[in-house]
């Protein structure tokens, strides 16, 4: 802060933004204390949509807690289910069969596109542009058709199983793919004519809103906001799971840490997750989707791990510790949007009121993700 | 007995015109309103409104009686009469805007020789009516509203004027029939092509086109709105009719820039090949500009306050003055 600044008055005022507000998507409230239309402190208020997941976790069998893992983080609920689903067959010690590791894949980059799509859009309307919305709408309409098919939901999936998937994926569901890629493939230009390349939103979006490498570090901010400030990590590179390794695929880095890098990052992950789903389409083997001899009450042995997975939003963990019960002792559950937002408070200082918003709406935040 | 005659019938004539204006601005309100939800439901893959009316042309009716209906609340803390003054004060001057626009040959309610200058005074109202609103209403968020409204249009009043004094330069009237004279016989000889005057008569329309966004706080200009950061800025806490007012301002607004750039620059009733000068060509030129002013809206997204502000100071400023020089050197030469 300048000298002149800290000498001059300061008049401030407090303006709740939220817990109903058009920008924080969902019951975020964020108390803000402005100085004119410049922030001079944001401090975030979270928990009107806690639920207690984690307790809950703590009270239920573990097949039981598997539909709470979906509503956690709704825009990317496969993700959560892998994570717990992942942390219990560990510590249970089942093995998952090819076919299904390749089928979670397939579904959790699915997922992923779908999120991505959604927070494309949701981006645009937090900058007061509303026709993307549509469009990206239109393409994760279709993800979602896909993804009925074979789990029966769209948007709260409880697809996965403790060894494996509950259905096998169909020739349809397979060719349906492949169509939607190529079709998404071929939209790409036109998001980037429409969006990436109009002048306004390259001026609402380059340098605004920094994230060092050093704030994320800080504040343990992972995914798109990490990549975003120029550090190439991701969980499905740094602590390989699944069938990641036999895998190509690139992890986008824009060092520039503004609200351009995080959008370049998740509009460069959209072509990774195509290339990441073709290639696990084509080596898709044959097999069982479900491990043999799956107690229907699972009681692991007395231990425990930490399971990470790369969701949409960064890196989800699940720590789960159990003393040979059918319930979980512990159930802790990192999420990503947490510690993301956690670095509103201190990025967002001194910064104008849209800016911020531009700021806020570059996390991808999904407030129940944070309340849990 | 015949001055007798003639006041009645001027009396007649005054009704008839007002009559007539508020009727074409609460119809432009009602249907541009239609328009700005069907026109992006084209490019947005759905149907727009379609359930009231035939192709939801009743749909403007039912929002009207939706908002007469509605409850005129006023918030605790309020400045009561301001508050209630300020969507007149905002509606009004844009109706008063019409009564010098001519439409045709014919069509005009009055003719003044400052008709030009008339409109440029009552369209600084409505700021006033805004910036009032937003204050009265005893909300933090109507209040950054209202101070951004002045400082955006204070920046974008200045390179209208600059546009408008180097037009008027060039057109030695302030009367908006005669400007249009000028503009017959094709549209090489439109004020927007007039090159002869200053090369840079096509950016000085631009310009104006932008101001004429900026000024009617249309998106990507809409920093009084700006749902996603003010909630509705000037307007939150405004209900039924009391919003419904900004509403048809806001139309109104419009119609009347669109309107002013037909005359001043796209040669008003005139053809553009010189076929059938008529009321009909100056609504296609209007409605065109119309159309561009909401195909803008729903194709971009908002600029940041001083990115507005940056943009007038140091671009659009600059390019007016070097215009009026241009013109004023042009004028002195030729």
């Amino acid at each position: 802060m300048s000298l002149e600044a800290q000498t001059i008055h300061r008049e401030t005022f407090v303006i709740n933004l939220g817990p109903q507000h058009p920008a924080t998507h969902g019951v975020l409230r964020i108390k803000l204390t402005m100085d004119g239309e410049y922030i001079y402190d944001a401090e975030p208020v979270i928990g009107y949509g806690h639920r207690m997941h984690e307790k809950m976790g703590e009270n239920r069998t573990y097949a039981k807690y598997l539909p709470n893992t979906a509503r956690m983080d709704y825009v990317a609920a496969m993700f959560n289910t892998h994570g717990y689903v992942c942390a219990v067959e560990r510590l249970a010690g089942i093995t998952v069969p090819e076919r299904a590791e390749y089928i979670r894949v397939i579904t959790a980059e699915l997922n992923r596109l779908a999120s991505h799509l959604l927070w494309a859009g949701a981006f645009l309307i937090d900058l007061g542009g509303f026709t993307p919305l549509l469009y990206t709408f239109d393409d994760r309409e279709q993800i979602l058709d896909l993804l009925e098919s074979v789990t029966g939901a769209r948007l709260t999936f409880c697809y996965y199983r403790f060894g494996g998937v509950c259905n096998d994926v169909d020739d349809e569901f397979v060719a349906g793919t492949r169509q939607f890629i190529s079709r998404l493939r071929s939209r790409m230009p036109m998001y980037h004519a429409l969006v990436t390349k109009n002048i306004i939103f390259r001026k609402r979006c380059e340098g605004i809103g920094p994230i060092t490498a050093a704030d994320c570090r800080r504040y343990g901010a992972t995914g798109p906001v990490l990549r975003g400030a120029g550090v190439a990590y991701d969980v499905r590179k740094a602590e390989p799971y699944s069938i990641y390794p036999k895998l190509d695929f690139n992890v986008p880095v824009y060092p520039e840490s503004d609200c351009m890098a995080r959008y370049l990052v998740r509009m460069d992950e959209i072509v990774e997750s195509m290339r990441i789903i073709e290639q696990a389409l084509d080596q898709m083997p044959a097999g069982p989707v479900m491990a043999e001899k799956v107690p229907k009450f699972l009681k692991p042995p007395k231990g425990e791990c930490y399971f990470n997975v790369e969701s949409a939003r960064g890196s989800f963990g699940v720590r789960a510790i159990s003393d040979g019960t059918d319930k979980a002792y512990r159930l802790k559950l990192r999420s990503p949007c947490f510690s993301n937002l956690s670095l509103f408070q201190e990025c967002s200082r001194g910064m104008l009121l849209a800016d911020a918003l531009a700021l806020l709406g570059s996390l991808d935040l999904v407030i129940p993700d944070i309340d849990r | 007995m015949t001055i007798n005659n003639e006041f009645i019938l001027e009396i007649v004539r005054l009704v008839l015109y007002a009559v007539g204006l508020i009727a074409f601005a609460a119809f432009n309100a009602a249907y541009l309103s239609l328009l700005e939800r069907k026109i992006p439901s084209w490019f947005q893959l759905r149907y727009g409104p379609k359930e009231v009316g035939w192709w939801g042309l009743l749909q403007p009716v039912a929002d009207g009686l939706k908002l007469l209906t509605k409850q005129l609340l006023v918030q605790r803390g309020a400045d009561v009469v301001l508050f209630k003054l300020a969507p007149v004060m905002v509606v009004i001057p844009a109706i008063m805007c019409l009564a010098t626009i001519p439409f045709s040959e014919t069509i005009v309610a009055r003719n003044l020789n400052l008709g030009l200058l008339v409109i440029f005074s009552f369209s600084a109202i409505h700021v006033i009516g805004t910036m009032l609103g937003g204050w009265a209403s005893y909300n933090k968020y109507a209040s950054i509203a209202a101070a951004r409204v002045v400082a955006q249009n204070i920046a974008y009043e200045i390179p209208l004027l600059l546009v408008m004094v180097a037009l008027v330069m060039v057109t030695h009237s302030f009367n908006l029939h005669t400007i249009v004279d000028q503009q017959a016989g094709g549209f090489w000889h439109w004020n927007v092509l007039r090159l002869s005057a200053s090369p840079l008569m096509p950016v000085a329309f631009i310009i104006y086109f932008i101001c004429m966004l900026a000024e009617s706080n249309r998106a990507p200009f809409d920093m009084v709105e700006a749902e996603s950061e003010l909630i509705a800025g000037a307007f939150t806490e405004y209900s039924g009719m009391g919003f419904g007012l900004f509403f048809i301002a806001e139309y109104a607004n419009i119609v009347v820039g669109c309107a002013l750039g037909t005359i001043l620059f796209l040669g008003g009733w005139h053809c553009p090949f010189n076929l059938l000068p008529g009321l009909h060509w100056f609504l296609i030129k209007m409605y065109f500009l119309c159309f561009t002013v909401i195909w803008v809206r729903w194709s971009f997204p908002r600029t940041q306050f001083y990115g507005l502000l940056n943009l007038s100071w140091k671009v659009l400023i600059p390019v007016a003055l070097a215009h009026l020089m241009i013109t004023a050197i042009m004028l002195k030469l030729v």
